[in-house]
Order: C-alpha cells, then structure tokens, then sequence
C-alpha cells in the first residue's frame, strides 16, 4: 500500500489530501460526513481581522462544470476563530491549515502576529487573491511587489516551523514569475489555484446576476488550467512543495496535480456535490498510486516532469 | 443527517408539480416538519437541489415525499427520474419548524409548492391538540398545490389565486388578516416565495402573532460550508448578521428576518462595509 503521510515544507500531513479554503468552513460541518483526522488536514475559510458581513446575494451561479461565486470572504473575523474555531478542530485531533487574508500589507503581518502564539496552526496559507486597498484595490497575487512584500511580512511575523504557503491566483500573465518572487519573499510553498474571474449575465433582466457582479469560476471548468499552472510553477521550482486544487473530483483528477507537480491536493467545489469528497478523492488517489507502484506521495510528485512512468 | 443512495419509488404528475417518493432508510426517524433533503442530480450540474421534506414514513425501511417544481435543468432532469433510478440524497437538513408548548390554535401558510412541509406540520399540531387552520395559495390552479390533503389534517382550508381561478381570487394574506382579526391564534407558520413571507410576517405581527417562516435561498452546499445562502437577521443580541438558510435556518422567526432588506447587506450588519472603520 502507499504510504499515505505527506510532508510539505518540513510538516507531515496523515494522507495526500485536505478541505479548499471557502469549501469546508473551518471543518465542523464536513465532520458529520466523514472523519477529519483521515485527511490531510482542513484548510480553513480564509480569516481575517475583523468580522465580515460578505457580499449581497446572489452569491453563486451554476456554470457549465462549475460555479461562480461572490462571497466577499464573509466571517466572524480572527479572535472568534481562535476561541470558537481552531480549538474545536484541535481537540479533535484535525491538522488546521489556516488560511489569512487582509486588505493591507499590515493587516497580513498583523493575523501573523496573532497566530505566532497558536501552537495548534500547522500550516499557514496566505490568500493573497484579496484587493489591495492601498493600491487601488488591485490584487494582491497579481502583482509582483504586493504579493511578494505580503508573503515578507507574513513570514517575518511566523515561527520559522510553520510553513506558509501563497496562494496563487491564475489571473496573471506569468504565474512562474509571482511564484518565484514569492518564493524570494519567504513563501515555503504554493496552494494553487484560487478561482478565477469570471461573470454571468441573467438574460431576461440582463443584468449581471451576482451581487458582486463578477465573480470567482471553480470547479471542473479550471481543472485544466490549474494543472497547466502546477506544472509551469513546479517546472521552475521543483524543490517547492505545491499544494494542488481547481476541480478535483476524483483521485484521477488529483493524480494529475501530482504528477504535474502537487504534493498534496485541496477538494474545493466538489465538496458542495460530495461533503466526504477529500476523503474519497484521498483513497482513490492512494489506490491509483499504488495500482502504479508508487510507495509514496512524493516518489510521483512532479513524474509528468521526468517522462512518466518508465 | 444521513448521506445515502435512494431508490426512487414513484414520480407522479400533480398539475404543475411532481410528487416523488423514494427510499431513504434511516432519515425518516430523525424528520420534523420543516426539514429539507439535498439531491444531486445529472453530472452536467454540480450543485445539489433542496426541497422541503413533505412526509417521511419510517415503514418498510423508510422513504420520504417532495414535491418539486420543474423549473430549470435540475429539477427538469429530476422529474424525468423513474421507479428503481437512484439518486443521491443528504437529509434531515436545516432547522425545523418549532411546535408550540400549549394547546393553541395555529394558522398554517403556503405559497405554491411552499405547502409541501405543512401538512406534517399539521399533523405534529393537531397530535399536541392544537387547533389548524390551512390557506393554500398560488398564481392558479394549476399551482395550488394539496387542497385536498390539506383538508384532511386540519379544522379549515382557506384557497387563494392571483387570477381567481381556484378558491378566492386574491392574496393568502387576506384570509389570514381575517383569522387573525379574530385575535384566537398565536401562532403562524408560513412557507412559500419570500414576497409572501414577508407579507406574512408583517400581517403576524400587526395582530401580534409569532411567524415562523421557511424561506427559499438560493444554496450551493445546503450543508453549511460555502456561504451563498444568506439573509440579514436580527440575532437575540439585537445585531444584524449575515446568516446561512442552510444550517440556521430555513426556518425563522418572521420578525427576525429583514425582509426588505434581503439581497442586500445593510449598512448596520456586524461587519458590513459601511460598519468596518477601516
Ligand atoms: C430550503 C429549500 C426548500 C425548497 N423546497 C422546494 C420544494 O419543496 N419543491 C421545489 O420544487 N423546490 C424547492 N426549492 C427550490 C429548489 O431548490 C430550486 O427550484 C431548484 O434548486 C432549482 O434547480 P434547477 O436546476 O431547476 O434550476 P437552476 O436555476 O438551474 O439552479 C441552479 C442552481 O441554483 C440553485 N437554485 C436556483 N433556484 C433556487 C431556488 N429557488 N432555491 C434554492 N436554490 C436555487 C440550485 O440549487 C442550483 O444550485 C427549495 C429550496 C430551498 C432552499
Ligand atoms: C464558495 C467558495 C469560497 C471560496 N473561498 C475562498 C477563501 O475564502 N479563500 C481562498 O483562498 N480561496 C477560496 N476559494 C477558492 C478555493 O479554495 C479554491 O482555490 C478554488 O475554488 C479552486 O478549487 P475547486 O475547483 O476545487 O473549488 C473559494 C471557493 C469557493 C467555490
Ligand atoms: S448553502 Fe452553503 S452555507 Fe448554506
């Protein structure tokens, strides 16, 4: 059998697979379906400092193979996440990826600062897809200068043995050049992809139907340009652990981050299908890896890269 | 709440509804009135679709009852489902309706399929000896949906449609300000379009009648972790959040609920733009 354990950037994982940031809420509700502790870990909604009302509705359409939505990253804001959220997911024993997000360089530094003392974060992942308040509201991720001075300041104010990992966003004309500037800044790894942008318009109104107007596209529709992203960023940086994600539904699918380049995947969009989707995408993937003779996740990370299976 | 494989046992044509029944072992025992299921459907459509549970029988392994309106390609693709197809079910889910602790005669509410959770409800009422009383409305006939089930399990059935065509032509509310002008009945529970809810709710609280109300967001998970289905409501604390249909409701106290105001996100909700000093 493959051994299922994961480690990403020094932290080992119990299995190849966890939630998507925005798919899991902070894991409570999927505990119903199946048993955390199996997966690689919950990666959290994304939290930020203070409490967030989100955007109005409607907030999500129904696309071909995937989804839009417009949340406008609504939630209770970091100090109720730290007294209601991340103790229910430690006692429990589930490995808390948290995922921060800020509309200023500081406000990042800032949630940094606060999860510096929280022993029970194992992984950090900076959601960078955020706009930049001081620069004209321009993405973080999509500019070299912003995400690399938000991942500084993130790791500057991180315990040097919890990883962070940048979220990537695939609305750039080079992904490889944000990662690797990311990379310089301190960013010990990649969770990639974020949606990405997209719109509907309702025909009989013709208006657009998201509250938010535009909106963030998931699920199958990006799988192909999320896999094509894993693989430009692990071609330039094949020592940097990748955590993949964009339309994961099967172990298939997740085998194909892995060979492209992931460590380990996130089960986003398809969680709203199947709630106990990462743990099933997690034990068809181990099966498809060891049908292949792999003994490890890591033995086929990046396999597209150096021919395949020989 | 289960996830489970069902077998689907019937789908008969009801004017412009469905009844479909299928197999669902375990979750009739956990059902109370108010309830939803979550169905996936084809593979072309990732998302699930909620229906209000309309009955749940717990004999021969259990199977519950929807009725659904086929309005695009989900619900279209359902209705075309056969005795012994399968489909994928998540339920009990949401937050029921909540009985009252005495005796007192109710008034029940529903709009089009918006009947479907009432006539258990109906049933849960009588069984506690509370008196019912039934209005059933919709655009027309062809979607006024269970007048005659509604008889059987309660005192009185008041029909309503817009163009007349069955019952009075009017509005539920006009039926309803009559019984509540009556000054007999605390309590009304409602399901419907959210226009009549909030019609509802406001005819509830000028007689000083508690609403509850099942209400119809749109939900992407339908079980509580993505955030797309959420109305302003006014919490006990007096503040105003964002808060999940799915898993906080579908069921709410109609005062609760900022009705004109949904779709938007007031200003004074606990950390709207307008709230946030930053
Ligand atoms: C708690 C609850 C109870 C419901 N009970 C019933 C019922 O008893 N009978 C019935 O016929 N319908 C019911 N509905 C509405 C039903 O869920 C939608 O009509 C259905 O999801 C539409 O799917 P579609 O494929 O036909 O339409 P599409 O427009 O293609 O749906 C696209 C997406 O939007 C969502 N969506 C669209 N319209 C609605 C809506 N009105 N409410 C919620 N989600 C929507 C769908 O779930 C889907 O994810 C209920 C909805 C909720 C939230
Ligand atoms: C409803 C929803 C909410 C999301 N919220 C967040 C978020 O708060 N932070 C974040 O980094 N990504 C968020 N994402 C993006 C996902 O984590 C993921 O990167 C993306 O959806 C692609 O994966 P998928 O196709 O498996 O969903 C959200 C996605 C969806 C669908
Ligand atoms: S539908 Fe996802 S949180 Fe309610």
């Amino acid at each position: 059998m493959t051994d299922p354990r994961v480690t990403l950037a020094g932290v080992e994982f119990a299995g190849p697979a966890f939630t998507a940031s925005g798919c899991a809420a902070a894991g409570k509700e999927l505990a119903g379906f199946f048993d955390l502790t199996e997966i690689g870990g919950v990666v959290t909604k994304s939290i930020m400092m203070r409490p967030r009302s989100g955007r109005p509705t409607p907030r999500m359409v129904e696309t071909p193979s995937g989804m839009l939505n417009s949340i406008g990253l609504q939630g209770p804001g970091i100090e109720s996440f730290l007294a209601n959220d991340l103790p229910w997911l430690a006692e429990r024993g589930v490995a808390a990826v948290v995922s921060i997000a800020g509309e200023t360089v500081e406000e990042y530094a800032q949630l940094a600062r606060i999860l510096r003392n929280e022993p029970d974060v194992k992984a950090i992942e900076v959601n960078i897809s955020c706009p930049n308040v001081e620069s004209r509201g321009q993405v973080f991720a999509c500019d070299v200068m912003s995400a690399s001075s938000v991942i500084h300041q993130v790791r500057r104010n991180t315990s040097s043995t919890v990883p962070i990992f940048a979220k990537l966003s695939p609305d750039v004309t080079s992904i490889a050049e944000i990662a690797l500037s990311c990379h310089n800044a301190g960013a010990d790894g990649f969770s990639m992809i974020n949606t990405t942008l997209g719109m509907a318009i309702d025909t009989d109104t013709l208006r657009p139907i998201l509250g938010g107007v535009t909106g963030g596209l998931s699920g199958p529709a990006i799988r192909p340009i999320a896999v094509r992203n894993v693989w430009q960023v692990h071609h330039v940086l094949p020592d940097v652990p990748i955590l993949g994600m964009g339309g994961i539904a099967t172990g298939e699918d997740a085998l194909q981050f892995i060979a492209a380049g992931a460590t380990a995947v996130s089960v986003g969009t398809m969680t709203f299908h199947d709630p106990s989707a990462p743990l099933r995408v997690q034990q068809e993937l181990l099966g498809l890896l060891d049908e292949r003779g792999f003994a490890s996740v890591s033995e086929a990370v990046g396999v597209a890269h150096r021919g395949g299976l020989v | 709440m289960i996830q489970a494989d069902a077998e689907i046992l019937s789908v008969r044509r009801d004017g412009a509804y469905y009844h479909m029944s299928f197999a669902a072992p375990g979750i009739a025992d956990g059902f109370r009135p108010g309830h939803f299921v979550a169905i996936a459907v084809d593979d072309a459509h990732i998302l699930r679709r909620a229906f209000s549970i309309r009955s749940a029988s717990t004999k021969a392994g259990g199977a519950l009852q929807i009725i659904v309106s086929p309005k695009g390609p989900g619900t279209q693709w359902l209705v075309r489902r056969r005795a012994g197809d399968i489909i994928n079910v998540i339920a009990p889910l949401g937050q029921p309706f909540r009985l009252p602790t005495e005796p007192v005669p109710c008034v029940l509410v529903g709009g089009g399929y918006g009947v479907a959770p009432l006539f258990e409800l109906a049933n849960q009422l009588r069984a506690r000896g509370c008196g019912v009383e039934i209005i059933v409305g919709a655009g027309d006939a062809a979607r006024l949906h269970g007048v005659v089930e509604a008889r059987r399990v309660s005192d009185a059935v008041h029909v309503t449609t817009d163009d007349g065509s069955a019952g009075e032509q009017g509005r539920v509310t006009d039926p309803l300000r009559r019984i509540l002008a009556e000054g007999r009945h605390p309590a009304v529970y409602a399901c419907g379009p959210m226009a009549m809810l909030q019609a509802v709710s406001e005819v509830s609280a000028e007689f000083g009648a508690v609403a509850q109300c099942a209400v119809e967001e749109s939900m992407a998970c339908g079980v509580g972790v993505c955030m797309t289905c959420v109305l302003p409501v006014i919490g006990d604390d007096g503040v105003t959040r964002m808060v999940r249909s799915c898993t906080e409701g579908p069921v709410f106290f109609g005062d609760r609920v900022r009705w004109s105001d949904v779709g938007t996100v007031p200003a004074d909700t606990l950390g709207s733009p307008e709230a946030r000093d930053d």
